[in-house]
């Protein structure tokens, strides 16, 4: 988390725009990670952790390298194993860096209600201002990678800042630079797409048809992309969403629902007002006084 | 002692009804307020009225049990009075005569109208929506799986503007039908209140006490 207040394009509960004197004239960035290149060796876990001062728990192992078993509050990043058996009978082990996808359109700031707990900066970097944060979780429920995690100890949302701070000055995130195969890298957006092109020529070359690049549409695109060996089966790494989109009810919830439902509310207390001026108070008079204790000698 | 009352008055809210009344009210104003902080942005700011953001959120939901729970027993004094009959039927058929203030051949009313009636069913519903919805997304002490908390979300959000517009009704009608406010203030009405607006309820009351 850093302040660069003039280059945020979108803020979190914000109707008016941001300042945004700063453009990103040399493009947006993005990470790329090649997973056909990555070894599992979780260094990027590592300098992730030291750069950004984070020591999560010492778990217990369950089974698989995948340690932590999740990302937290404490890991924003996690090298996922999954294993694979190709149909040729193969195993093939596909190791996945999690982590935060930097969506061109997030679903964490589209539900985020606290103004400015989640920033887009003009490089196309999502960061959460923690102390903006209101603890709701509603980045969470917005997300489609399922990413931001709630911290125990204060409440506050965490993920991945992109290493926002050491970007706005130049470098690479941390574990773009610890990296020891080249399987991240990091640039302009335009830049990343040409490089993973040619990854792909290459892993087509040696028999992986369906490598492709994992930059997915629905969410405007991502500044976290992958190469894939098997672009056509996402969910093979574990379990990566084929189609991510913002789903369907957080659009209806924070979109048309806010001016729909602040608009019933003034149109009935509107036309309560409006009643009240035309037709006024309904008031008991002396006759219905009247006919109420007439009623009453009536009756035995 | 509490709800002694003089001649010409029928008492309608006991003591006790009435506090929990305004329980419910009280607890009803503080969710409408920190919910709606949490819903729109340009009603952030009344966030502050909590404490800022995070204590809006820590609180909304604890409130919301209060409330829940408060309504519940108020419901379990007044529910036996809420359910429509035909002639409700005809009052809502004459809702037009209801709202030009013209009352005179509306069928005798009991102790509440088929639009107070329904008014308590849409509480009812939203009520039972806006708490389980609610703890959904209560993520302190819940975790569900994600798509169930976005349904929820959007639904808890649906329901509150119900209750909320509902709500305004009911505070309105308090507001147009004079005499009404002092039933839940005071505990008791005129009788020219009660024969005009609830004949029935009036015979049944007056024939009661002078027995």
């Amino acid at each position: 988390m850093v302040l660069q207040s003039l280059d945020i394009i979108r803020r979190s509960a914000t109707t008016l725009p941001e300042p945004q004197a700063r453009g990103a004239h040399t493009g947006e960035v993005a990470k790329l990670i090649d997973v056909t290149k990555c070894i599992g060796c979780k260094a990027c876990q590592v300098a992730c952790m030291e750069w950004n001062d984070l020591r999560d728990e010492i778990g217990s192992c369950t089974g698989s390298y995948t340690n932590p078993p999740d990302l937290s509050d404490q890991s924003w990043t996690l090298m996922r194993f999954a294993e694979y058996e190709n149909p040729k009978g193969d195993l093939e082990w596909l190791i996945r860096k999690d982590g935060c996808m930097h969506c061109a359109d997030p679903g964490c700031l589209k539900a985020c209600p606290s103004p400015g707990a989640i920033v887009q900066y003009a490089n196309g970097i999502v960061d959460f201002h923690e102390e903006n944060c209101i603890g709701c979780g509603y980045c969470i429920t917005g997300c489609p990678f399922n990413v931001p995690r709630i911290s125990k100890k204060d409440s506050k949302a965490y993920k991945c800042t992109l290493c926002s701070d050491r970007v706005s000055v130049g470098l690479e995130p941390a574990c773009v630079k610890t990296c020891p195969t080249g399987a991240i890298v990091f640039g302009s957006k335009e830049d990343m797409r040409q490089h993973a092109a040619e990854r792909i020529d290459d892993l087509k070359s040696r028999g992986f048809d369906k490598a492709g690049l994992y930059d997915p549409a629905g969410v405007g695109g991502t500044h976290v992309m992958y190469v894939l060996h098997h672009a056509d089966q996402p969910q093979l790494y574990s379990d990566l969403p084929a189609n991510p989109a913002i789903s369907a009810s957080v659009g209806l919830w924070k979109g048309i629902a806010k001016p729909l439902g602040l608009l019933a509310m003034a149109t009935t207390a509107a036309l309560g007002f409006l009643h009240y001026l035309r037709k006024g108070p309904s008031e008991v008079d002396e006759s219905d006084e009247e006919a109420a204790r007439r009623e009453l000698e009536k009756t035995p | 002692m509490t709800d002694e009352r003089k001649a010409g008055e029928i008492l309608r809210y006991p003591y006790a009804t009435r506090v929990n009344h305004w329980i419910v009210a009280i607890c009803f104003v503080l969710l409408a307020l920190s919910g709606l902080a949490l819903f729109h942005p340009a009603m952030f700011w009344l966030a502050s009225l909590f404490g800022g953001g995070p204590w809006t959120r820590i609180l909304h939901p604890f409130v919301g049990i209060a409330w829940a729970i408060a309504f519940v027993l108020l419901a379990a004094r007044l529910w036996r009075d809420n359910f429509l009959d035909s002639a409700d039927r005809q009052w809502l058929r004459r809702i037009g005569d209801v709202l030009d203030n013209r009352e005179e051949d509306l069928p005798a009313v009991g102790k509440y109208n088929a639009g107070q009636k329904l008014l308590f069913w849409v509480i009812v519903l939203c009520l039972l929506g806006l708490v389980a919805t609610g703890l959904c997304m209560w993520r302190a002490y819940f975790a569900l799986p994600v798509e169930f908390v976005r349904l929820a979300s959007v639904l808890h959000a649906l329901f509150a503007t119900v209750l909320i517009c509902a709500i305004i009704v009911h505070v309105y009608a308090a507001i147009w039908v004079k005499g009404s406010i002092r039933a839940m203030t005071r505990g008791t009405v005129g009788y020219g209140w009660a024969w005009k607006h609830h004949r029935s309820w009036f015979r049944a009351m007056t024939g009661a006490q002078r027995k």
